[in-house]
């Protein structure tokens, strides 16, 4: 984006933002006293942690604080020459959307599921330009060919669910860029997408405002992002602005303690450099041969007829050392995390699953006896735990469950866990809502850790977590996997943390392996085209090394529902040298 | 979709048969002899064994239960022991007053309770919020005799508005329709309120307000159809309650439905006809049900039939 020289007067001045929360301990102050301006034509970053106050922030400039519970207690907002803190409901919903527009984080809910595309995006128009329902839907279709959408009169007849994530967030920056706002407020716009389809969406949001003029304000957590769309960014961490400035000079030089901690917890992903050498060879612990999971999709009639089968996972074949870490990585529906599944026989599949050569059987017993051996960790601690049991209890249950100790013995292997998972036995008795989703993740590595498995399947553990936070699981994986020898299979979106913790990394795509081998080589040197795009769709903390904007990748994640009849085609890998396996296909 | 419908109709039979089963047995169960229900009072000991073998009385009650599935298939719901006419004439005979009034029911129980049930729920936390619960859960809890009758005396009895009981007219159907619409949308009022503050919560009301929509555009296309999807399956559910006889109501208002026709039978143990309405009263949950099940989709488009 051209950085615009900063003008007589900006489009937007906020001075002295100070916003409060109702809680039953009385008023929290989450915003407070802060101050930033936007420029005409600019992209300014507001970036976070969770509970940094940035979408109370954007949430309060648009007047949609939730009432009752948020107030605007002090500061001002200059924009086109009025106050907009100050302005009465009435005009402020004209402002809102049109002058002012704003886009959220989950598309699929920030749509109304029963009205189709083409009903949501003429409203907008139809009240604040006047426009007759007919000529407003004309507008409706310039805008789908605007965000990219083929077949646009087709598209607006459908509902919402019928589209994929990356159009329903189209559809969403189409409504919000259908008044040609003055200012447009994107609320991590990106976060709940694919990473190629986040890397569309800002290319996007990019060419728009060069072909409109319309000003950003980009709320994020990812300082990847960050560094490649903003022109300027604010620093906030709880309620308070640390840091303001042009992004390069933030990424180059950080003038606060909090910013050079938080850039420095970031990965950074840098091409398989930062990988971990690849284990010396070894006997496998872990061997998995042709691994299938499908699952059925069953239609109507008198006798539920199977219509469409999920090719979830077809045919995959990979092992696993003592103590190495193999990353699963591909966007969403590439089997991944069915693949974690399956091994655990959480999911139906076939094919051969052995554990230093004995293999796992399918009776109740057996598949209760591998999991002492094997343990998985989720992406939502506060989902994977019980919150009617203490997390005492909940570390406790596997031992309970295997009949492996009893009492006072359960009490103390308990409290060896929370020592080494670093949590205090005073903690033992408490629940889990008490905790913060750092503190939970670790509660669920201590459950994991009970049985002392071998293996443990983190299905991207660290995902829902801030990056501080982030930063410090994986340290704590990390020093389990040296002193206990555990072995990984990291499941993961982000190609950054999987670089920095995988020994090897095997990309998926529509249920197959497609590329395997050392986390340096396959990062490094990608042979298949998948894994390129993959790679190149992932954002750089690194303002100077900015590239989405030219090369974001083209295309749809691929969907792996498939007719009855169908038979997948396997791809075949072919040794490209050092244990680098790339499909032949 | 037909296919959809055929399953469903397959699955009420299968309900329908297994009712029938059930009733058979607990009606067989109840310490009260047929035999000298059909022959009367005054009949001799020979009499009632006479009566006993004549009707099917004396065989095992498998081969009872054949009989009678056999002829419910040819249509024959039996013959009422007391009133020596036909079931199904009986029902049939009641059938038009009870739709009535369940129509006029469903009809006040939706003016009511989504009206009341949408205002508590924009208004939340507030006077009005706190009035439209607390009569919600007055008429919830408020016997149905309590309501009828003190309707009853107020508009007909005191200020002669509607006339004290039967039927024909519609200012008979009013009362009536008036005291269920009261009782049953308490229920609704709740639901509506809880589904109508569910929506309110969710990401597309803050979509539509960041788009500068009107505060009526937002209640009446983004808010109100969401929260009526919930009260879908409710009405589904009513259809079956109300076809299976409102008996306090129609006794209050003379009304010659359904319910009255059961009362009286359980009060003579009269088995047939017990047997035909609890029939009906399940063909018509199941329907209910099924009407809900079709009419859901028309208005919630992820719902697919299959």
């Amino acid at each position: 984006m051209a950085a615009a020289k900063t003008p007589a007067t900006p489009l937007l001045r906020v001075e002295g933002l100070s916003v409060d929360f109702a809680s039953p301990r009385g008023a929290v102050r989450v915003v407070e006293d802060l101050s930033f301006h936007l420029n005409a034509g600019e992209t300014l970053c507001i970036a976070g942690e969770s509970g940094s106050g940035k979408s109370v922030t954007a949430l309060s400039l648009m007047g949609l604080l939730p009432k009752p519970g948020g107030r605007i207690v002090a500061g001002t907002a200059l924009f086109d020459g009025a106050d907009l803190f100050m302005l009465p409901e009435r005009r402020m919903a004209q402002i809102r959307g049109h002058q002012m527009a704003m886009i959220f984080q989950e598309p699929m809910t920030s749509l109304n599921p029963i009205l189709t595309v083409g009903r949501q995006l003429i409203e907008g128009p139809m009240r604040h330009l006047g426009l007759s329902r007919a000529v407003a839907a004309q507008r409706a279709v310039e805008m789908m060919d605007a965000v990219r959408i083929a077949e646009p009169k087709r598209r607006l007849k459908q509902y919402p669910h019928e589209l994929s994530g990356g159009m329903r967030q189209r559809v969403m920056i189409a409504m919000a860029m259908s008044c040609h706002p003055k200012i447009l407020i994107a609320d991590e716009p990106t976060t709940a997408l694919d990473v190629t389809v986040q890397a569309q969406i800002l290319k996007l949001m990019q060419d728009l405002q060069r072909e409109t003029g319309t000003a950003i304000i980009l709320i994020t957590h990812d300082m990847g992002v960050v560094a490649e769309a903003a022109d300027r960014a604010v620093i906030m961490r709880r309620g308070r602005a640390v840091e303001t400035g042009p992004v390069s000079r933030i990424f180059a030089r950080q003038e606060h303690d909090y910013t050079k901690a938080l850039l420095a917890a970031v990965p950074k992903f840098a091409n398989g450099e930062r990988a971990p050498e690849p284990l010396p060879d070894e006997v496998p612990l872990l061997d998995v041969r042709d691994l299938i999971v499908r699952f059925d999709v069953r239609g109507g009639g008198l006798i539920p007829r199977v219509t469409q089968r999920v090719h979830a996972v077809e045919k995959i074949s990979f092992d696993l050392k003592p103590g190495e870490t193999l990353a699963l990585v591909g966007e969403s529906g590439c089997g991944k995390s069915t693949t974690g599944k399956a091994l655990l026989r959480l999911v139906p599949s076939h094919g051969a699953v052995e554990l230093r050569g004995t293999a796992l059987g399918r009776s109740t017993r057996d598949v209760k006896a591998w999991r002492r051996h094997m343990q998985m960790i989720f992406q939502d601690p506060m989902a994977s735990l019980d919150p009617r049991m203490t997390v005492g209890e909940l570390v406790a249950e596997p031992l309970v469950i295997h009949g492996i100790a009893s009492g006072s013995e359960i009490k103390h292997r308990v409290a060896k866990l929370f020592d080494r998972v670093g949590l205090t036995t005073e903690q033992m008795s408490r629940y889990p809502h008490e905790f913060s989703g750092g503190q939970r993740q670790r509660i669920c590595i201590a459950r994991a850790l009970t049985l002392g498995p071998q293996i443990i399947v983190a299905d991207e553990c660290v995902s829902a977590l801030d990056v501080s936070i982030q930063a410090q699981i994986l340290e704590l994986l990390k020093e389990l996997q040296d002193e206990l020898g555990v072995a990984y299979l990291f499941i993961s979106h982000d190609m950054a943390v999987v670089e920095q913790v995988s020994h090897r990394v095997a990309v998926m795509y529509l249920g197959q392996i497609v590329e395997m081998g050392p986390t340096r080589s396959v990062l490094g040197d990608p042979r298949h085209p998948y894994t390129r795009k993959l790679l190149s769709a992932v954002p750089i903390a690194d303002p100077a090394r900015r590239h989405l904007a030219r090369e974001a990748p083209e295309g749809e994640v691929p969907s792996p529902f498939r007719p009855v009849d169908y038979e997948p085609s396997y791809v075949t890998l072919q040794d490209v040298g050092g244990g680098h396996f790339v499909s032949a296909a | 979709m037909p296919g959809y419908v055929l399953r469903r109709l397959v699955q009420m039979l299968l309900t329908l048969i297994g009712v029938s089963v059930i009733t058979f047995l607990i009606t067989h169960a109840l310490p009260a002899d047929p035999a000298r229900q059909i022959a009367g009072r005054t009949a001799s000991a020979a009499q009632v064994e006479q009566v006993r073998h004549q009707f099917g009385l004396d065989l095992p009650l498998p081969q009872q239960y054949l009989r009678y599935a056999t002829g419910l298939i040819e249509g024959d719901l039996g013959r009422s022991y007391v009133q020596r006419t036909d079931v199904s004439f009986l029902i049939a005979s009641r059938l038009p007053a009870t739709l009535l009034l369940m129509l006029g029911a469903i009809f006040c129980e939706l003016l009511i309770g989504l009206t009341a049930g949408s205002v508590a729920a924009f208004r939340r936390n507030t006077a009005a919020d706190q009035g439209v619960m607390i009569g919600a859960l007055f008429f919830v809890s408020t016997p149905q005799f309590l309501v009828a009758y003190t309707l009853l005396y107020v508009f007909s009895n005191w200020l002669g508005w509607f006339p004290l009981s039967g039927y024909g007219t519609f200012s008979h159907l009013v009362l009536p329709s008036v005291a269920l619409g009261l009782l049953g949308g308490g229920w609704y009022a709740r639901m509506m309120r809880s589904s109508t503050i569910e929506v309110l919560r969710q990401d597309f009301v803050r979509t539509a307000r960041a788009k500068g929509l009107s505060r009526t555009r937002i209640v009446l296309v983004h808010v109100l159809p969401n929260g009526l999807l919930p009260i879908i399956a409710m009405i589904g559910l009513d259809i079956g309650y109300f076809m299976s006889g409102i008996v306090v109501v129609e006794s209050v208002f003379g009304w010659p439905g359904i319910g009255q026709l059961t009362w009286q039978a359980i009060q003579t143990i009269d088995i047939p006809i017990i047997m035909g309405v609890t029939l009906v009263a399940a063909c018509a949950i199941v329907l209910g049900n099924l009407l809900a099940d079709l009419v859901a989709p028309l208005i919630d488009p992820r719902i697919k039939l299959k």
